[in-house]
């Protein structure tokens, strides 16, 4: 271990004892990994995804069968060469004739097991990636609402293990298929060969149904717990890499150290027991296969000895039992499948089922090309929850070409105004007119087109710092890109990138400073091109340079604009036309910078505080 | 969220140093290094391979018997009816007690080859946290955390399994094949090759097979990320995406990405289909050979159809572990580059580290001196980031340090607590160069409060004392009441103990950097560093979080970094940083009379851009 130290050592076993407040990685949200095993509305649900594909379904299931059959006939022509071919007289055409039909079988097997494989393969592939893509576009018209409150983590979850455990579902069950038919067609088979062997060798099918069934749900438990310790210790992993900063600045290794190695050999023992669950049933299976050779040697050979029963009949049941318990295993196998399918099932229709929150109305209109670019708000009432209301009633009109700057301590309602323009959300009551048209009678489409917004957290994708600039704006061209970037002043900042605008940006830009970020995302509103700006300026740290840069982009981009800016700077507030202070969903005050000044009201007590940042003001 | 990254991520194979291929003496070496991790649980090792051998040998019993029933059924013996039953049940008896002994020793085989495997995984899950933990910050610059996390996920999976999915698979194979083909040729030469003509082409099929499908696997994978960058960037982003509308440009990239995964799914259906396919006819085919030339044998006498059932019942027992022969290819090449590269990684020794006649800091004074630093970060040796950078500070004292971006205050601010080893010059602390002392005591010594703030997910008190987890409580609520953060917690339902939402999620930016203040006030440090932590507060809770440590001010030094001027109000002395130099340095009021770097920029945040028009 490295760079350890007595000193820690000792340390950490102060008073013997483990440090009370120390954890590393814990408080998880536990979800159910099994469901009902079956559930007829999942499958009613899943069923729309796999219906395009029944045709190539039922070639499978029929490959299936076919394929079941071929693997069933081969003990049965092994029985006939030998009672007919190797042990009657002049059997020698009989036994080219089962050799024959040796290989007839064997083709067949081949055959129908490439046909059966590929399609199932493929089947279960289409659907998890339609299932994934239905899921996604979804999500792109799912109410605002319901993404500010979800955790992302918990969608990608959604969208990537439980679409995958759909997918072993589906293959699993076309192969369930063929090991029900192989059972089946064992026990007929040893019946039809033999009855009375036949009774006598599956008396013991019970016992090792028995056996799973006492078996499953403890075995189950043991599996689950051993899932969870991966997370657990996976969780740890990651928060130790994460916060490796944070862990090496205040001297925590040794204690995490410490902590880790409890979950990690909690892990360990947890999957200790389970492999100890997975394999307590080999050798139960291996003495109940024994025993059913045992009894067709004891009782066949008897019978066979009292020439009641052809030797080949014997070793035909010899083969039988060996392929015998594949079935049942791999069946009591898909059952979990089956649950843990139904589970993640049930979370898929959830998210298909959240409701889609804005829509366009039946008769929705487009807003005409040369719409005025002016804003309204009518007394407008909102709320995201339904006793607590955000804007109480809010009025303002922005008149086309009209800065205004929008003040107030965070609750007060700026963000909520910002998103109901674009129309994130509806009202509960008044109604927002953007050109005189109110934004629930118009196409989304239409309304987009209108407004461009930089939000507070410049966000950028990966991808170049063109693909980034241009973004859905198919029709700008690089010129278009690059003079819009220009315009805000970050040519020349993309000019020093290793690659210029085909700099390839990390996870969210992240090797990109906070404020060259800002004037990228400024330069994609810019190529939006739309007549109203709707813009939250960021509250986060950057140094003045890139802020007086930033102040001059601004000015730009409001150049002939419609502008309602959520304002957090006093140079910002100051330059706007109109500034509205916002006080618990109300407007309070309103007004240019000398008059609200002269009013000697909220706005010039905070400007006389002599604060840079209006942001967690007491207003 | 994330902490500061000075640097652009590096691919993992960069940083480590390894090539995209590993050679196979290297993979040799490594597939040793882990075989003798295992040997650290030597029993259960030793049980796994005794139980293997046992296990492989009992399974060559089963067909022999079988034969030997159906040869036994077929003529009554000399001594009789009863004799030959009581023959058949001798027979039967061992048949039920090689099956049940063969289950038993392949239990343990599973049982313990599997503890082996976990056992290895522990230890090197334990050691790869532990190298974690304490390489140094330029390493964690240059390497992306999200590798680190496959590195120690992925990688590490693939590793720890080699003993159950190499070696003992290995051993069970040989044994199978060796004494199986021996036995069956020695029976008959002609019939036994026969038998066993399917081995060499299932073989080369599964091996070849398998490392077309991992190759197809590793292609799926790197596609399947891409997909999944695109869902969750989309899903991090929706405000953006509905912002601009532009959610048909995100579906066709959703598409996009989504159909070139699903191509490489369905080739890897159709890699994996065919071979099984293959390999499923080519043993049907020697089965046939068998059936047909064994037959002909019957019929001339010269073998029995008891010794024809073993023949056939051998080819099935031998079918399994030759179609897994590719899964062993599977593993060998896994384990050797999954396993070389987290040695890689545990191999690399950590650039800031004890020397080995480090002593324990011992502070009297308390004065911070540093002394013509100057600095360059490991990524890039030639790019002198500080230069020549000289000032003391003494107990009490509260140094101000301003300058624009790149100008190297966050730098300043990471090598007071060696966070990284300084090029040139030295710093000391009461006269002890912090490179001579040990790295604990340097970190207890000093504290920085970043501006990005990592929180854990656990309770309000737990972050709080995430430097001295045995912190009272009273201690936790004094720093927090400091750090202005108390108020906030005690409105919580469930006060210290309420938990923190993912990642810090439901705190805001100003909570966040105010928890990072009292984190770092608990630990009482002699040297204090703000570095901009206090950005995203607003002026007036700022005043207070200073009024309330000025009174501890006394009993060390506080150097505050900032870009508001503001904040700077509260320091003794300021230092102007410009391009990794010190350019001026002074009093508020000496350096507004100096008319240079510190007047522009004053000037430059008390006017706004209107003023300019």
């Amino acid at each position: 271990m490295s760079g350890e130290t007595e000193m820690e050592r000792n340390e950490v076993r102060e008073d013997g004892r483990r440090p009370p407040r120390a954890v590393v990685g814990s408080h998880r949200v536990k979800e159910e990994m099994f469901g009902r095993v079956f559930d007829t509305n999942v499958m009613r649900r899943i069923w729309v995804f796999v219906r395009p594909y029944r045709r190539e379904l039922m070639i499978s299931v029929v490959s299936v069968l076919i394929f079941t059959l071929s693997q069933l006939s081969i003990p049965i022509i092994i029985r006939t060469a030998i009672d007919e071919g190797l042990l009657a007289p002049d059997g020698r055409s009989a036994l080219i004739w089962s050799v024959l039909a040796f290989a007839v079988a064997i083709l067949v097997n081949f055959l129908s097991s490439l046909i059966q494989e590929r399609i199932v393969g493929r089947v279960a592939e289409n659907v998890l990636f339609d299932i994934r893509e239905a899921m996604f576009a979804h999500l792109q018209r799912v109410s605002q609402s319901f993404m500010d409150k979800t955790e992302v983590g918990r969608l990608m979850s959604r969208l990537q293990g439980d679409v995958n455990a759909m997918q072993e579902f589906l293959e699993t069950s076309v192969i369930s298929v063929g090991d029900l038919v192989l059972l089946f067609g064992i026990v007929g088979c040893m019946l039809w060969l033999d009855w009375q062997l036949g009774l006598l060798t599956l008396s013991i099918l019970p016992v090792l149904f028995l056996v799973r069934i006492v078996w499953l749900p403890r075995a189950r438990d043991a599996f689950i717990a051993a899932h969870d310790t991966n997370s657990v210790t996976a969780g740890a992993l990651a928060e130790g890499i994460h916060g490796v900063r944070t862990v090496q600045g205040m001297t925590r290794q040794t204690v995490n150290m410490q902590l880790f190695e409890d979950k990690a050999t909690a892990n360990l023992r947890t999957h200790l027991v389970a492999a100890r669950y997975a394999q307590v049933l080999v050798p139960v299976v291996d003495a109940l296969t024994g025993l059913a050779m045992a009894i067709v040697v004891v009782i066949g050979g008897q019978k066979v000895l009292n020439r009641s029963m052809d030797v080949g009949v014997m070793v035909a049941f010899l083969f039988f039992i060996q392929r015998f318990f594949d079935p049942v295993r791999s069946l009591t196998m898909q059952y979990s499948v089956m649950q843990r399918a139904m589970a993640s099932g049930q979370r898929l229709t959830e998210v298909l089922d959240v409701p889609v929150g804005i829509k366009d109305a039946p008769d929705a209109v487009d807003l005409p090309p040369g719409t005025p670019a002016a804003v309204e708000f009518r007394d407008v009432r909102f709320s995201y929850v339904s006793d607590q209301p955000v804007l109480r009633g809010v009025d303002f009109t922005v008149a086309p070409g009209e800065t205004v700057a929008l003040v107030g301590p965070t609750g007060s309602g700026k963000s909520s105004i910002m998103s109901l323009i674009h129309r994130f959300y509806d009202v509960s009551e008044g109604a927002v007119l953007v050109g005189g048209h109110d934004v629930r009678r118009v196409s989304q489409r239409s309304l987009g087109a209108q407004i461009a917004m930089v939000l507070q957290e410049p966000f950028l994708f990966t991808g170049t710092v063109m693909e980034n600039i241009r973004y859905n704006k198919a029709t700008a061209s690089d010129a278009d890109v690059i003079e819009a970037a220009r315009t805000v002043g970050a040519h020349d900042l993309i000019q020093r990138l290793p690659d210029g605008y085909q700099t390839e940006l990390n996870e969210r830009g992240a090797n990109l400073s906070m404020g060259q970020r800002q004037l990228i995302s400024f330069a994609r509103a810019l190529v939006a091109d739309a007549p109203i700006l709707v813009l939250d300026e960021a509250t986060s740290s950057i140094d003045s340079k890139t802020e007086k840069q930033i102040q001059t982009a601004l000015a730009i981009l409001l150049r002939g604009r419609t502008g309602l800016i959520i304002a957090h700077r006093l140079a910002t507030v100051r330059n706007a036309d109109r500034i509205l202070i916002l006080s618990a969903g109300r407007i309070v005050e309103q007004g240019s910078h000398s008059e609200l000044i002269a009013q000697g009201g909220t706005y010039a007590r905070l400007f006389k505080a002599n604060h840079a940042s209006f942001d967690d003001g007491q207003v | 969220m994330a902490e500061t990254k000075t640097h652009p991520a590096q691919h993992p194979v960069e940083v480590l140093g390894l090539t995209d291929t590993v050679s196979p003496s290297k993979g040799l070496r490594t597939m040793w290094r882990v075989f003798l991790i295992g040997t650290e649980t030597p029993w259960q090792m030793a049980f796994a391979l005794v139980s293997t051998l046992f296990a492989a040998v009992l399974q060559l019993i089963i067909p022999q018997l079988l034969g030997r029933a159906v040869d036994q059924s077929q003529v009554v013996s000399a001594g009789g009816h009863a004799a030959t039953t009581q023959a058949l049940l001798v027979t039967a008896l061992l048949i039920l007690g090689v099956s049940t002994l063969r289950g038993l020793f392949a239990t343990f085989q599973n049982y313990f080859s599997e503890a082996v495997g976990h056992h290895t995984g522990l230890r090197l899950r334990l050691a790869y946290y532990d190298k974690i933990q304490h390489l140094s910050f330029g390493f964690h610059d240059r390497m992306h955390s999200g590798d680190l996390i496959t590195l120690g996920l992925l990688d590490l999976e693939g590793a720890r399994m080699f003993f159950a999915t190499g070696v003992v698979r290995l051993l069970l194979l040989v044994v199978l094949i060796g004494f199986g083909g021996w036995w069956l040729i020695a029976i008959d030469p002609v019939l036994g090759l026969l038998a066993l003509s399917f081995v060499p082409y299932v073989g080369w099929r599964s091996s070849t097979s398998q490392l077309e499908l991992r190759q197809t696997w590793l292609d799926l994978q790197e596609h399947l990320s891409v997909l999944t960058r695109v869902m969750e960037e989309n899903l991090a982003g929706i405000r953006v995406v509905r912002a601009f509308s532009a959610q048909e440009h995100e579906l066709a990239k959703f598409r996009a990405a989504s159909e070139r995964a699903l191509d490489l799914a369905h080739e890897r259906v159709e890699l994996r289909v065919r071979s099984t396919s293959a390999m499923t006819l080519s043993f049907f085919a020697a089965m046939g050979l068998v059936l047909l030339v064994g037959g002909l044998k019957v019929q001339a006498g010269s073998m029995t159809v008891g010794t024809l059932t073993a023949f056939l019942t051998f080819m099935m027992i031998l079918q399994m572990p030759v179609r897994q022969l590719g899964m062993l290819v599977n593993s060998v090449a896994r384990t050797s580059t999954c396993g070389a590269r987290i040695f890689a990684l545990m191999d690399l020794e950590p650039a800031v580290s004890n020397s080995p006649e480090a002593h324990v800091l011992t502070l009297t004074e308390g004065t911070l001196r540093l002394d013509h630093v100057s600095f360059a970060y490991p990524s890039a040796p030639d790019h002198l980031v500080l230069r020549d950078i000289s000032f003391t500070a003494h107990r009490g004292e509260v140094i101000g340090i301003i300058g624009e971006q790149g100008s190297g205050k966050t730098t300043v601010a990471q090598l007071i607590p060696r966070f990284y080893d300084v090029t040139g010059g030295s710093i000391t602390l009461d006269g002890q160069d912090i490179r001579e002392v040990t790295l604990p005591s340097v970190r207890k010594a000093v504290a920085v409060v970043t501006q990005d703030v990592f929180m854990f997910t656990t309770t309000m008190e737990n972050n709080i004392a995430y430097g001295n987890p045995w912190a009272p409580e009273a201690g936790i609520e004094t720093s927090s009441s400091d750090a202005q953060l108390h108020d906030y917690i005690d409105a919580l339902p469930e006060r210290y103990r309420t938990v923190v939402g993912e990642r810090g999620a439901s705190l805001s930016g100003g909570q966040r950097q105010r928890m990072s203040i009292a984190r770092s006030l608990i630990l009482d440090p002699a040297v204090l560093i703000f570095d901009d932590s206090t950005a995203a507060i607003d002026a007036r809770t700022e005043e207070r979080i200073f009024a309330a440590i000025r009174a501890k001010v006394a009993s060390r030094v506080t150097i505050l970094i900032a870009h508001r001027l503001n904040t700077l109000s509260h320091a003794d002395r300021i230092l102007v940083l410009d391009g990794g130099r010190i350019a001026e340095q002074g009093t508020h009021a000496e350096l507004l009379a100096l008319n240079g770097r510190y007047r522009a920029l004053y000037d430059l945040q008390h006017q706004s851009f209107g003023d300019r028009q």
